[in-house]
């Protein structure tokens, strides 16, 4: 029984993409053996120590872990004493029937729907983690239960509980408890904000384990484990993804600088220094243990970036041209600009050591400059560069061009793009798009790939990978 | 249990780190006793600052047993973290023994313990004391040294061409830590345990906040944490780590401030806060009129 939940339990994190090699998963059940089971934590960290390798791969793992180690089935004891705060004993077994019982006793009047919002509201204002886990169980076990086909087959959403019981008109009390504390004003909106962001999670969280224990695992695991953030396309990302991505990118600029001195090191060694070389084998009799080389003298790359900034593309747009500018050390000189139908230059927003927000705010108020009719047009991007720039272009330069090539059927003006790669010493152009969309619609990637080669990049993986190979 | 039991149970290992003055969560302690119980090197990732190298050094002083430490650098070899031969006292060996000695004899001779000069892995296995090896920033190094830590952390031997090889009198306890500036390799992480260490609940971090800084009061240290923890949520370069928490904290007491107000914060940000944007951030998020 515990070694199919175990080998279930493996399966399903390799198809969720974590390699677990049959050693690792040898050495979790032999682990398994050394501690106590009955406490969830200590089984979720054996677990976690064994198998999951990677900081990326946590959210999957822990929401797998979750599904397939539920901490109660059915409703708990959570059913009645809600409002005495009877919750005690965490730990419950099912009781058969549970269901109908719950079915037949529920009470989800709006007497009982305005005791339950008092009740989230304290608990989220004191940030008490325990009570809205269990407030997010009974929440969703009372006002998500959807009727199913046949007596006990219901279904849960927390999607039907969160429009019940709209936990974000509880924002107002949670930020008045936290100025009273001395927040600032948008300081306690963004940590109520995410206070109730923490409880909506749990909510959605209750309502997979509902399901998982009607339905099966295996039918839920698919649509609960979301991509890692770097392989999260640009162009599907939410709100919370930009923000995430955004804090990645020191570490990212680091991560690849960090990697590429290394590269460049092994490959430092230039041409024999006699001189050196012959005084250090004095200390060993004259023989030459060791050999001393000339430096070599590191090439960098100057870089004028030309970004379309326009509607879905600008996430994609922005983000990259902050990542090469965190890695400005690596390049001779960088240029940026900014284009929806007119050019811009942005580079002086990019001040070093600038702050993240700041720069984010100034690039989005300078962009407001490229758009005069508001639709992108590439061919007029490309010859106003070629008016307004033309100092920006030399045998030295590199170029690269950002955007899904999306023209909106104008002129593409490939002459104009022809003479910019014929000024230049190297060109790239990143497409954040997938490649079999190239080309349909607007696209016109394929005739402006034949100027200038695109490279499909859809993820923090191919960008990384992509940056790091041009320098 | 046998002999090299490091940790009785999870809650063992929590206890006796505890009574070092390293407070645990639940994930280390298992790790910690896991670690120790399954023989199995531990790999530690995390931000600066959360206290990886500290928890190799907890776990050498609950346990009594002696601290090897590999320090990674860019372009560590074999010679400095193996073992190396002695080159130079060879050489006078060799110009020392009279020329009617064999060649055979010189060169059994000169490739012996006599000549061999142990680095801290080696010295680690050899050791039939109790040891915990700490191998520190392993992301710095380059990945041929990888190669060369595998037989190490799975069978815990090295080989010596000419002396053959050296297996574990006993087995120590490994600890790598890595701040994830660079991907490790598949093959070193299958063989290790892996734990993340991250900036701790609030709760936890006040404890060690006033385990650490003798003289801090209950409602400053209490102060300091949430203002941290405010400060964590901003976007910064980066985040005010654990160490400096602490550090602040000892700040704080050396300069007899009892209250952390928005003047006390604004004097002493620079503990906590390295960047000019970062520092600049805070005080107009925090409010803080300067």
């Amino acid at each position: 029984m515990l070694l199919d939940r175990h080998i279930g339990f493996v399966e399903a994190l390799r198809a969720a993409g974590l390699t677990v090699s049959l050693a690792e998963d040898i050495d979790a059940a032999r682990a398994l053996g050394h501690v106590a089971l009955d406490d969830r934590e200590t089984v979720r960290a054996v677990y976690a120590a064994t198998l999951c390798k990677r900081e990326g791969h946590r959210p999957g793992f822990d929401a797998l872990f979750d599904l397939w180690f539920p901490a109660l089935v059915g409703d708990g004891r959570m059913g009645a004493g809600i409002a005495a705060g009877a919750t005690e004993g965490y730990e419950l077994a099912t009781k058969e029937g549970d269901n109908e019982l719950a079915q037949e006793m529920r009470d989800d009047g709006p007497q009982s729907l305005e005791d339950f919002r008092t009740e989230l509201g304290a608990a989220l204002e004191s940030d008490d983690r325990q009570r809205m886990a269990e407030l997010a169980i009974f929440g969703v076990g009372q006002f998500g239960a959807l009727p199913g086909q046949g007596p006990g087959r219901s279904t849960w959403s927390s999607y039907t509980a969160m429009k019940r019981i709209r936990p974000e008109d509880l924002a107002f009390r949670i930020m008045q408890g936290l100025e009273g504390q001395g927040f600032g004003e948008e300081e306690a909106r963004a940590v109520a904000t995410r206070r109730i962001g923490t409880f909506v999670g749990l909510a959605e969280a209750d309502a997979n384990r509902r399901i998982a224990q009607e339905k099966g695992v295996e039918q839920i695991q698919e649509i609960v484990v979301r991509p890692t953030l770097d392989r999260l396309d640009f162009l599907s990302m939410r709100r919370a993804d930009v923000e995430e991505l955004r804090r990645q990118i020191y570490p990212l600029a680091r991560r690849l600088a960090t990697r590429l001195t290394q590269e460049h090191h092994a490959r430092r060694r230039g041409p024999l220094d006699f001189r050196r070389t012959v005084r250090a084998s004095i200390a060993t009799g004259g023989v030459p243990l060791e050999t001393h080389h000339k430096p070599k003298r590191p090439h960098k790359t100057e870089l004028v970036v030309l970004c379309d900034v326009s509607g879905s593309v600008a996430n994609f747009a922005s983000f990259t041209l902050l990542l090469v500018f965190a890695l400005r050390e690596q390049f001779g000189k960088v240029r940026a600009f900014t284009f929806v139908d007119d050019v811009t230059e942005v580079t002086d927003q990019f001040v070093p050591g600038g702050d993240l927000v700041d720069i984010m705010t100034g690039l989005v108020e300078q962009s407001a400059h490229t758009a005069r009719f508001g639709r992108t047009n590439y061919g007029r991007a490309f010859t106003r560069f070629l008016e307004k720039y033309p100092d920006a272009l030399g045998p030295k330069t590199s170029f690269l061009v950002l955007g899904d090539a999306r023209s909106n059927y104008s002129d593409l003006k490939l002459d104009a793009l022809k003479t910019i790669v014929e000024g230049t010493r190297k060109q790239w152009w990143l497409n954040p798009e997938v490649r079999r969309n190239w080309d349909t619609g607007d696209s016109v990637a394929t005739r402006y790939n034949d100027v200038v080669p695109m490279v499909e990049c859809r993820n923090l993986t191919q960008l990384s990978e992509f940056v790091h190979d041009i320098l | 249990m046998s002999t090299n039991a490091w940790f009785q149970s999870p809650d063992d290992a929590a206890k006796r780190l505890d009574a070092v003055g390293y407070l645990t969560d639940i994930p280390t302690a298992t790790t910690a006793y896991l670690t120790g119980a399954l023989e199995k090197p531990l790999l530690l990732e995390g931000p600066a600052g959360v206290g990886k190298t500290e928890l190799a050094k907890a776990v050498a002083r609950a346990t009594g047993a002696e601290l090897i430490r590999l320090q990674c650098y860019e372009g560590l070899d074999e010679a400095r973290a193996l073992y190396e031969w002695n080159y130079k006292k060879q050489l006078l060996r060799i110009q020392a023994t009279d020329t009617s000695q064999d060649w055979e004899q010189t060169h059994d001779d000169i490739f012996t313990d006599e000549f061999l000069l142990t680095r801290p892995l080696l010295t680690a296995i050899r050791r039939s004391e109790p040891t915990v090896l700490l191998i520190d920033e392993v992301d710095k190094t380059d990945v041929e040294v990888e190669g060369l830590l595998l037989e190490i952390l799975s069978d815990f031997q090295v080989t010596i061409p000419e002396l053959g090889t050296v297996s574990a009198v006993r087995k120590p306890f490994v600890i790598l830590t890595s701040n994830a500036s660079r991907e490790l390799s598949e093959a070193v992480k299958r063989r290790c345990l892996y734990l993340h260490l991250d900036y701790p609940e609030s709760k936890r971090e006040k404890e060690i906040v006033l385990s650490q800084v003798p003289g801090v009061s209950d409602r400053l240290a209490g102060q300091l944490v949430d203002t941290i923890g405010r400060l964590r949520d901003l976007e910064l370069k980066k985040s005010p780590s654990i160490a400096e928490s602490v550090d602040w904290a000892r700040t704080l007491v050396a300069l007899q401030i009892g209250k952390l107000d928005d003047a006390a914060i604004t004097r002493t940000l620079g503990v906590v806060l390295k960047h000019r944007s970062d520092q600049e951030r805070a005080v107009r998020e925090l409010k803080l009129g300067r």
